[in-house]
């Protein structure tokens, strides 16, 4: 089945999120369709979905224009989507999870699982997906979470398949499976549209690419032929470095010195399990690890969000393993939290407001209980200028800003005071090529300050960019140590230690 | 330099305020107002549909407006009732700010207000500079003290608020019928239960008892202009109110800014507390000269309605506690000249909070008056 969008307009009142878009979508394709966050290839998708209607231009399926009224016109049409995050019933089966809403049923609605199951095997086996129908899916590892919702897809009959930024939760390992996975889907006679911002990846499935800018086509590329420097160029609009510049590494003194220690989820359950080590100044340690493995228990324990259950926390020579929050924020702990909505900030507050956060309680912002506004105003509108965060006003409401200048935002709040440590979790998650590069900026500019850097993340392009020393961590435990002093950092060994190889 | 320049240029740039914006103005202005009239009108079709003539019914309407501000005693008597409703709006609307349903209102105004006849009756021979701020602080106190029992359960054992001060209500109920029948409360020589009179040392003096002995607007609208001021350079102007609205619009994040949030909610429900103490002790010493039980007849619960109105802002409340103490005193003039029972005026307040609480209703009914929303 062949797709093609001519001309497609989508506005927001004011906002124009697609505008005269042309995409042809082919059978036995993989198109890559590459654009920041914001560019629209979410609105295009929902278009393409049923979800949203175009304001102008058509739809046309294999010649024939079709318009679709809700999701599941779509769905008939054979256009079936894969979401980034996954819309499953943890305490179903595959099976069950897989005939939800469409259920085979027998005389009087009884459910019939049999045949449900059996249809999934008939898929299983159809594209190799190896997915146990009966296996509940809070047992299941992410990876196979995904191959559910592709089999889900497919029990609805899709001739094309929409994934949007489907690698973002797996492992090095299980993005390989999945590419497989992709590929046979594709010598099966499907469509495949897979939306990314990685550039590397695109070129690793994607048979043609598009790349979207402001809701705009703004080229085409080959894999292997277009280089990243070119996408990325197309992407952002202007020229972007991918290296990050870095001073010789000249580690000082032990700022931060973990040991043995040990820390309890909400339900009692293991988080960190015996865990040590340090950060020394003008060094960035970076942990790695398939989301989920202890990293967010550390970093909350670390900055005094969590009680630590046994083992030790120094800083810069003293014990600091009961201190609270505020009291390592006058230390000189800086933290920019993994999830800047949630915990990062508050959006209904003014950027303002939002920069004074950690500071407010603290001369010259406050004077005993009184707030002092101009102070506080003051500096906002200083570091958000230092920190390029683009906004009208600081007295705008920090959730109006995009996904990166919030982020840059924080950095800012995080960085404006005297630090001499920085814990940053998942510091560019979701956010645009050109606001990683400057967040990444930021934080090799605090390392070469003198400032121990200890950075989270599940990316290992990031920890691969800016670390000097990389931890793996798995269920718990550092079960790897890479780069300086210990074996040579090598993006193959830490994905096995992230999936546990080494452990 | 040039670059430093720049900077100071952008920074300047950014320091300057947008105007206050559309969406703003119909959220705070135009839903408020279209939910009040909405009300008025399905309150004249309650009306009709009970059988009231259409004559009547105008009669009604007339008599609502001239009873409320139709003349000196009628705001006498707007005022008289805006003042408790407005203490006590306040505290919830705190409560609000901090992501706090605190429902206790009720209770804490009957404990204040007990608390303030007891201190009100208790000494003879005081002066009023001294009698009259021992009883109202008596009162901000003991609400302060009853609020703060569910903070703290809140704080401690993660008890909601909700729960704990409804029941902290009932308690209150109890407790207060209590005390009136004990000997040291109940007025020599009656059975039924009521409490002893409050000294003159201790009332609130009346404002416009010198052009007629009837008006009843008394000092207590002074106490409720200082504490509308004082809870908006709370919420606004210190580190306290700061913590508070953090706490109230992001809990997590204001965990990860270190804020104790413990702490904040048992300051924060004491506070609450306090202001609907005072609407109990503003009733003791300002309208009642006594307690009788359930002399609270309500307002607690009208103030949670009147926060909402007021969109928990300080001014917002006193507005909609104005409002309100204008459908109650002009409610009573439209009983006694048209016959119109008071339980319409509940229908109507009851009608404005539903709508208050739809902005979305409004927008789709109303959709003429507001600007087009940019979709996602």
């Amino acid at each position: 089945m062949d797709i093609e969008l001519r001309g497609i307009t989508k506005r927001f009142g004011d906002l124009v999120a697609n505008s005269g878009v042309n995409l042809s979508i082919k059978a036995g394709e993989v198109l890559g369709l590459l654009g920041e966050n914001g560019a629209g290839k979410s609105t295009m998708m929902n278009i393409l979905s049923g979800l949203y209607r175009p304001d102008e231009g058509e739809i046309l399926i294999d010649g024939k224009p079709v318009s679709f009224r809700g999701p599941g016109d779509a769905i008939r049409a054979g256009i079936g989507m894969v979401h980034q995050h996954f819309m499953l019933v943890p305490v179903f089966t595959v099976a069950e999870n897989v005939v939800l809403g469409v259920e085979p049923t027998r005389m009087l609605d009884y459910l019939d699982l049999r045949k449900a199951r059996e249809q999934v095997r008939e898929i299983n086996e159809e594209y190799g997906l190896e997915v146990d129908p009966d296996e509940l899916i809070e047992n299941l590892p992410v990876g196979i979470q995904q191959r559910v919702e592709i089999i889900k897809v497919l029990f609805r009959s899709a001739s094309v398949l929409i994934f949007d930024e489907p690698t973002a939760v797996l492992t090095p390992q299980e993005v390989t499976e999945f590419f497989k996975i992709v590929r046979s889907l594709r010598d099966a006679g499907k469509a495949i549209v897979f939306i990314t911002h990685k550039l590397h990846e695109i070129h690793g499935i994607a048979d043609r690419i598009s790349v979207l800018r402001a809701g705009k086509i703004v080229g085409e590329g080959l894999p292997g032929k277009t280089s990243d420097q070119d996408l990325a160029e197309m992407m952002v609009g202007r020229p972007v470095t991918f290296e990050v510049e870095k001073k010789t590494f000249e580690p000082g003194e032990v700022l931060l010195d973990i040991r043995n220690l040990t820390v309890l989820r909400d339900d009692d359950s293991v988080a960190v399990d015996n865990v040590t080590f340090s950060v020394r100044s003008g060094e960035i340690v970076g942990i790695a690890g398939v989301q989920g493995n202890g990293q967010t228990a550390l970093v909350e324990a670390l900055t005094g969000l969590r009680r630590v259950t046994t083992g030790s926390v120094t800083f810069q020579g003293k014990d600091i393993t009961g201190a609270s929050v505020r009291d390592r924020h006058r230390m000189g702990f800086a933290h920019v939290p993994e999830d800047r909505q949630r915990a990062g900030m508050i959006t209904d507050f003014t950027i303002a407001e939002n920069m004074a956060l950690n500071t407010y309680y603290d001369e010259p912002y406050s004077h005993g209980i009184v707030m002092d506004w101009k102070a506080v105003a003051d500096n906002s509108a200083k570091y958000a200028t230092a920190f390029d965060v683009r906004a009208t006003s600081i007295f705008e409401a920090a959730g109006h800003l995009s996904g990166g200048n919030q982020q840059k935002m924080i950095v800012a709040r995080e960085l404006s005071r005297d630090t001499k440590l920085m814990i940053a979790a998942q510091p560019t998650r979701g956010l645009d090529v050109g606001s990683i590069e400057y967040i990444h900026k930021r934080i090799v500019a605090a390392r070469d300050e003198g400032d121990g850097v200890l950075i989270v993340s599940s990316e290992l392009d990031e920890i691969l960019a800016l670390s000097d020393r990389i931890l793996v961590m798995f269920k718990g435990r550092v079960v790897a140590e890479f780069g300086a002093g210990a074996r040579p950092a090598n993006k193959n060994d830490i994905g096995l230690a992230m999936a546990g190889a080494l452990a | 330099m040039s670059e430093e320049n720049g900077r100071a240029a952008l920074s300047a740039e950014l320091m300057k305020r947008a105007a206050p914006g559309r969406t703003d103005f119909e959220d705070l202005v135009i839903v408020p107002v279209l939910a009040v009239i909405t009300a008025i009108v399905l309150g004249g079709l309650v009306m009709l549909a009970t059988g009231v003539s259409v004559g009547a019914i105008g009669t009604a309407f007339v008599a609502l407006f001239t009873g409320s501000v139709g003349s000196i005693s009628a705001i006498s008597e707007t005022l008289t009732a805006a003042a408790p409703l407005t203490l006590a709006g306040l505290g919830i609307a705190l409560g609000f700010r901090a992501g706090l349903f605190n429902i206790g209102a009720e209770g804490q105004v009957l404990i204040g207000g007990m608390a303030a006849v007891i201190v009100g009756f208790s000494f003879e021979s005081l002066p009023i500079y001294i009698h009259l701020p021992m009883a109202l602080l008596a009162g901000a106190a003991a609400g302060a003290f009853w609020a703060s029992i569910a903070g703290w359960l809140r704080a401690a054992t993660g008890a909601h608020e909700v729960i704990t001060t409804i029941m902290l209500n009932l308690i209150s109920f109890r407790l207060v019928d209590y005390l009136l029948r004990s000997p040291f409360v109940q007025k020599p020589g009656r059975a039924d239960p009521i409490s002893k009179n409050v000294t003159e040392s201790a009332q609130l003096p009346q404002l416009l008892s010198w052009l007629d002995p009837n008006m009843r607007v008394h000092a207590g609208i002074v106490i409720v202009v200082l504490a509308v001021i004082l809870v908006y350079w709370l919420l606004f102007r210190t580190t306290i109110g700061f913590e508070f609205r953090a706490s109230g619009l992001n809990p997590d994040a204001a965990r990860f800014a270190g804020m104790k949030s413990g702490v904040i909610i048992v300051v924060v429900m004491g506070v609450a507390g306090a202001l609907a103490g005072l609407a109990g002790a503003n009733q003791v010493l300002g309208v009642l000269g006594r307690a009788s039980p359930g002399f609270s007849g309500g307002l607690g619960f009208d103030a949670i309605a009147v926060a909402l109105l007021g969109r928990s802002h300080p001014f917002g409340v006193l507005l909609a506690g104005l409002l309100f103490g204008a459908l109650q005193a002009g409610g009573r003039q439209m009983q006694v000249s048209a016959g119109v029972s008071l339980d319409l005026i509940a229908i109507i307040q009851a009608l404005i909070i539903i709508f208050i609480a739809a902005p979305i209703l409004m927008r789709a009914v109303f959709s003429f008056a507001f600007q087009k929303q940019a979709r996602r």
